[in-house]
């Protein structure tokens, strides 16, 4: 009984589906349980793109310390920006705007990583200056007309299978392989390994530089397929688009339970995290709060989970 | 002659400086003058103070995501409480102070990531202020504005304030008994905690003395800019981290220096101004300054290898 | 003027029954383990008290329990006979100092503020003054001739003026001396002259009345340092007499562990063949390195000559940084766990099998039945003392975390095993046990390369280097490796510090 309870507790993500359950249920309750289906599709298509992004951010967070990927919005807009461009509402391109996407993601995770090793500086601020550029070339790209996702694309991302949303379901196809790789693979063990100690990992025979360079590739990969899917979810490009998902895709990732130490990451935390966030906000909104109380809210049930969630986890 | 570690590090922010403004003279000989000065280095004031106060965070091995909202917010509290009622403003900026000492003593007591903490109240802090100005506005106190357009007698007012920062901030850090103890937490907590010191205090300290070099910076934005809105210093989260790190100072460890984060916000507001003098179309504007962030970085890597070079021979 | 002889004993004559510290009946239980059970210690002013013990025996528990660091479960202690007060503050208020194992400076602080963090007395205008004076003074004191410079960042100083630093500071006092002085394992980092240097300042030190609670793996420093040595064993104080009733032999077996006096079968005749490891002489001078398959090469010395980085150049240079190699050749045991050995939120087998993934897996999808078994195999044949290798890997003692890292390295394929004195801190047993298995290995075509700082390992060896200044400066083989050679080699030149 105990352990079995040690067990359960012993896992984060368990905080973060237990605040999901209670606001939904609250937010439910206000409008009387009508459009409960309706928030649960919002809610899982929404938490869906902070998945996508904040599964490659836990990836990168994962390598320990100082890992971070500022460069998640802009390659989200650029992404979306140049895929829409080159597939100029044609259906057949529809394959080839996302490998473009991927092919942008390879190019980023690329740059970012010459970045921190060349320059030796940390990835927060390498990823940043990074971003500077991505972004300046998004508004290059973005200049005149706004052009709008190819018809089949944009069906495909605001429809419904089972009624689960289409882009919730490839969050989750996502997710389990991520969870593979990182659980089952000698791949996951070595950024744990990494994150851990890189000293350490680098002794063991760990090739540490290439595993860094999988992991920021795969961040800004998985970014570039948000920002494509997210573009073709919301009928075009904005430049400022992937703004907010700098602040979420790092909140989503340790609200889930991941370490901000680094070396210990945790995939359903994701989900539950975010999910959460987005139904905070419509709770908030459906009780009618001002943008100002809304802001604060949010801010405060932030650290409030992280509180009651994330105390000692950190085991430094 | 040996020279100490510190002084390199202080060595490299200057010349990164020193290179920059040669640059911008170069090509703007006339900026070579009090009024050209005063434009090139205008905004510097704030961003320094900022910059001192991300400083302090990261002395502590932490980091403060809400810097930019909380300059804001105090920007906003500036032009309207501070200007109307200035004991109620006054009131305001001390709950703000303690405010931070108490996120300070949260993180501590529970262990948690600052990043995320400091992540939640620049929602808060953000939140406040729209309360305060949804729409841009407000005035600045009368004494702020004096204090910010003034002009002393041979050198501009921004770099007489950044000196006088710096050389503050030196002493309050570097040389000062307690300052040893701030950058102690940082090199070693377990060693601060075996001689009998309280890190808590010590954290808490930190944190409201950030959080009061914060609120000077959002007094002097105002000073410059005379009126407020919510999103005024969105971008002093990063420019403050930036600064940090230009000016020589280092994420974990406790290895900072007030001297060279000062000059650190002094060379990123430089770039800001010279990419304008170098006339280049606004699309690519965020773009040069990433570059110009790399290329900084990237001499500053050159002068540390020849220093190393200079070290093993 | 230094006290004769005659003034110590009357001193101590004087001051022998007044009590420092007293921990009486002290019980400390961590989880299901018991850490303390019933252990008694009394510090007296005017004594040195050699503290010796296994890895695991309690030592450092009841010097964390005397510094005010932990709070005993049952038992009291008293401070100069009162008891009440406990915690770090009340300890250092009576005059309590400890100097511990791991090195606990502020790296980034420079020495002058170091001293302030330890010395709260060190505030106002002139602190800085101070504080050098009083460093400065005590340093010159305890290693007379030191050339540490002050105002330089504890970064830049090497571990042993680190190590001399953290002494100086602990000894050093503003106001009133320190009463009691804990050192736990103090010339870690120290070569044999600055040790000396060390162990005739105690004798100063305790000379003038004060106390000093010494523990060290180096049994020839607690003979003839202390006044009295307490020797524990689980927990407990097994044994507790004057100094000369002692000796090297009779300590160990205090301890409890035999000691098997055994002579290595060194393999001799080895060298033909082309060495399956070879470097030219490091920075252009002194002899090249090479090892040949089969051999037990040890790389000798005073501390800090360039072994380690010996041992890094030659591992790095062969494992790749941006490509998994596809097969290993060459494996590597840290001497120092915390930095470069374990992964601290992992299982211990996960610890174990990280070296050899690659063998344990197919199309990298990692088989956890084959790792299992792997750990399973290792864990019986290097005795790892656990119920359960799913367990955490700091669940387990120092010796048995270092086990691991030996059983790590084994585990793969490589052929070469470069070890970074890997027994720092590991008590006898252990070592006994890990010899053995390195000999059949070693048998099986192995070959070691082994950096220790220990004469009973180097004498292990098939083969010796001895390092100096960075360069391998002498080679000796078989027979020729005695203490004699080896000192000699090392401090040749009339360079001896």
């Amino acid at each position: 009984m105990n352990a079995a309870r040690r067990h359960l507790f012993s896992r984060p993500w368990i905080w973060s589906f237990a605040a999901t359950i209670i606001v939904w249920i609250v937010t439910v309750l206000f409008t009387g349980g009508a459009s409960s289906l309706d928030l649960s599709q919002a809610a899982l298509t929404f938490a869906a793109f902070s998945v996508i992004v904040g599964i490659g951010q836990m990836f990168v967070i994962t390598l320990g310390p100082g890992n971070i990927d500022l460069s998640v919005p802009a390659t989200m807009t650029l992404s979306g920006t140049l895929a829409l461009k080159l597939m100029d509402v044609q259906d057949g391109m529809i394959i080839v705007g996302l490998l473009l996407s991927i092919l942008l993601g390879f190019a980023v995770g690329i740059g970012n990583y010459v970045l921190i090793k060349l320059l030796r500086i940390p990835p927060i601020i390498a990823t940043l200056s990074m971003s500077f550029i991505i972004q300046s070339t998004a508004i290059w790209a973005n200049r005149g007309l706004r052009i709008k996702p190819p018809d089949m694309l944009a069906d495909f991302t605001t429809s419904n299978l089972f009624g689960i949303p289409n882009i919730a379901i490839v969050a989750l196809i996502l997710s389990a392989l991520a969870w593979v790789l990182l659980e089952k693979t000698i791949y996951g063990r070595w950024i744990s390994a990494i994150g851990q100690s890189t000293f350490a990992a680098r002794m063991t025979g760990i090739p540490v530089d290439g595993t860094r360079l999988v992991t920021y590739i795969l961040c800004a990969v998985l970014a570039s397929i948000c920002g494509y899917l997210l573009a073709s979810f919301s009928g075009g490009a904005a430049l400022n688009m992937g703004s907010e998902y700098l602040l979420m895709s790092i909140a989503v990732v340790v609200i889930g339970g991941t370490a901000v130490a680094g070396g210990n990451s945790n995939i359903p935390g994701i989900w539950g995290a975010s999910l959460f966030m987005f139904l905070v906000v419509s709770m908030l909104n459906t009780y009618g709060f001002g943008a100002g109380f809304r802001l604060i809210l949010t801010g405060l049930i932030i650290i409030a989970v992280i509180f009651v969630a994330g105390g000692r986890q950190s085991n430094r | 002659m040996k020279i100490s570690s510190g002084t390199i590090r202080l060595l490299i922010p200057a010349a990164s400086l020193i290179l920059l403004l040669a640059a911008v003279f170069y090509m703007q000989p006339r900026a070579m003058s009090y009024t050209g000065l005063n434009l090139l280095f205008n905004l510097a004031v704030p961003i320094a103070l900022a910059t001192v106060a991300q400083m302090l965070i990261m002395a502590v091995n932490d980091l403060d995501l809400s810097m930019g909202t909380f300059v804001s917010f105090c920007a906003c509290v500036t032009a309207t409480f501070l200007q109307s009622s200035p004991a109620v403003g006054v009131l305001i900026f001390l709950s703000a102070i303690a405010a931070y000492a108490a996120i300070g003593v949260v993180i501590h007591l529970r262990e948690l990531p600052s990043i995320v903490v400091t992540l939640g109240m620049s929602f808060v802090w953000g939140g406040l202020a729209v309360l305060m100005l949804p729409s841009p506005g407000g005035e600045a106190p009368g004494w702020a504005r004096w204090l910010m357009t003034s002009r002393p007698p041979f050198v501009p007012m921004a770099i007489v304030a950044s000196v006088v920062i710096a050389l503050a901030t030196h002493f309050l850090i570097m040389r000062s008994s307690a300052g040893v103890l701030i950058r102690g937490v940082g090199g070693n907590v377990r060693s601060v905690e075996r001689a009998g010191w309280s890190v808590i205090r010590i954290r808490a300290g930190t944190y409201a003395l950030a959080g009061f070099f914060a609120v000077l910076s959002g007094i002097a934005l105002v000073g410059l800019t005379t009126s407020a809105d919510a999103n005024i210093a969105l971008r002093y989260t990063l420019l403050s981290i930036a600064g940090v790190i230009l000016g020589g100072g280092e994420f974990v460890g406790g290895k900072v220096s007030p001297i060279g984060a000062v000059i650190g916000a002094l060379t990123l507001t430089l770039a800001g101004s010279f990419l304008s003098f170098m006339r280049i179309s606004p699309d690519w504007q965020i773009g040069a300054q990433g570059a110009i962030l790399i290329v900084v970085l990237a001499l500053r890597l050159f002068l540390n290898r020849l220093e190393k070079r200079e070290k093993s021979r | 003027m230094p006290p004769t002889i005659d003034d110590v004993f009357r001193m101590n004559e004087v001051t022998a029954r007044r009590e420092v510290v007293a921990a009486r009946g002290i019980k400390v239980t961590f989880g299901a383990v018991k850490a303390l059970d019933g252990a008694d210690l009394v510090i007296h002013a005017g004594e040195c008290v050699g503290l010796v013990g296994h890895n695991g025996a309690g030592k450092s528990t009841i010097v964390n329990v005397i510094n005010g660091g932990l709070t005993p479960h049952a038992g009291e202690i008293t401070h100069a006979g009162k008891g009440g007060q406990h915690g770090i503050s009340a300890a250092r208020a009576s005059g309590i100092r400890c100097v511990f194992q791991e090195l606990s400076l502020c790296p980034n602080l420079t020495v002058t503020e170091n001293a302030r963090i330890m010395h709260a007395e060190l505030a106002g205008w002139n602190w800085r003054t101070k504080a050098r004076a009083l460093v400065e003074r005590k340093l010159q004191d305890i290693f007379p001739g030191h050339r540490i410079d002050c105002d330089s960042t504890v970064d830049d100083l090497s571990i042993a003026e680190r190590q001399m630093v953290e002494i100086a500071i602990s000894f050093a006092g503003l106001h009133e001396k320190p009463k009691l002085v804990i050192l736990d394992e103090p010339t870690s980092s120290l070569d044999a002259g600055l040790a000396a240097q060390l162990m005739a300042y105690i004798r100063r030190f305790v000379g003038e009345g004060g106390s000093v609670l010494l523990i060290s793996h180096i049994l020839g420093e607690i003979l003839s340092t202390s006044d009295r040595i307490v020797v524990m064993k689980d927990g407990r104080v097994v044994a507790d007499r004057a100094a000369p009733e002692f000796s090297s032999r009779s300590l160990v077996e205090a301890m409890g562990n035999v000691v098997r006096e055994q002579e290595w079968l060194r393999s001799p005749g080895k060298r033909g063949g082309a060495p399956v490891l070879s470097t030219p002489p490091r920075r252009g001078h002194g002899l090249a390195f090479e090892a040949h398959r089969g051999e037990m090469v040890g790389l000798a010395g005073l501390g800090g000559h360039g072994q380690t980085e010996t041992l890094l150049d030659l591992y790095l240079s062969r494992n790749g940084n941006w490509w998994p190699a596809r097969e290993k050749e060459i494996s590597f045991v840290a001497g120092d766990r915390g930095l470069n050995g374990t992964f601290p939120l992992w299982s211990i087998l996960k610890n174990l099998s990280i070296a050899s993934l690659r063998n344990l897996s197919s199309n990298s999808i990692v088989d956890r039945g084959r790792e299992a078994s792997l750990g399973n195999g290792w864990k019986k044949r290097i005795e790892i003392r656990t119920p359960d290798m799913e367990n955490h890997i700091l669940s387990l003692s120092g010796g048995n975390q270092q086990k691991v890292l030996f059983a790590r390295a084994l585990a793969t394929t490589a052929r070469i095993v470069l070890m970074d004195d890997p027994m720092r801190g590991v008590d006898v047993g252990t070592k006994q046990e890990v010899y053995e298995i390195l000999r059949a290995e070693a048998a099986g075509g192995r070959t070691f390369i082994w950096y220790s700082t220990e004469m009973d390992e180097i004498r292990l060896c098939d083969r010796v280097y001895v390092f100096r200044e960075g360069a391998i400066v002498a080679e000796l083989v078989g027979d020729e490796i005695t203490e004699q050679n080896v000192l000699e080699a090392s401090f040749a030149g009339g360079e001896a510090a």
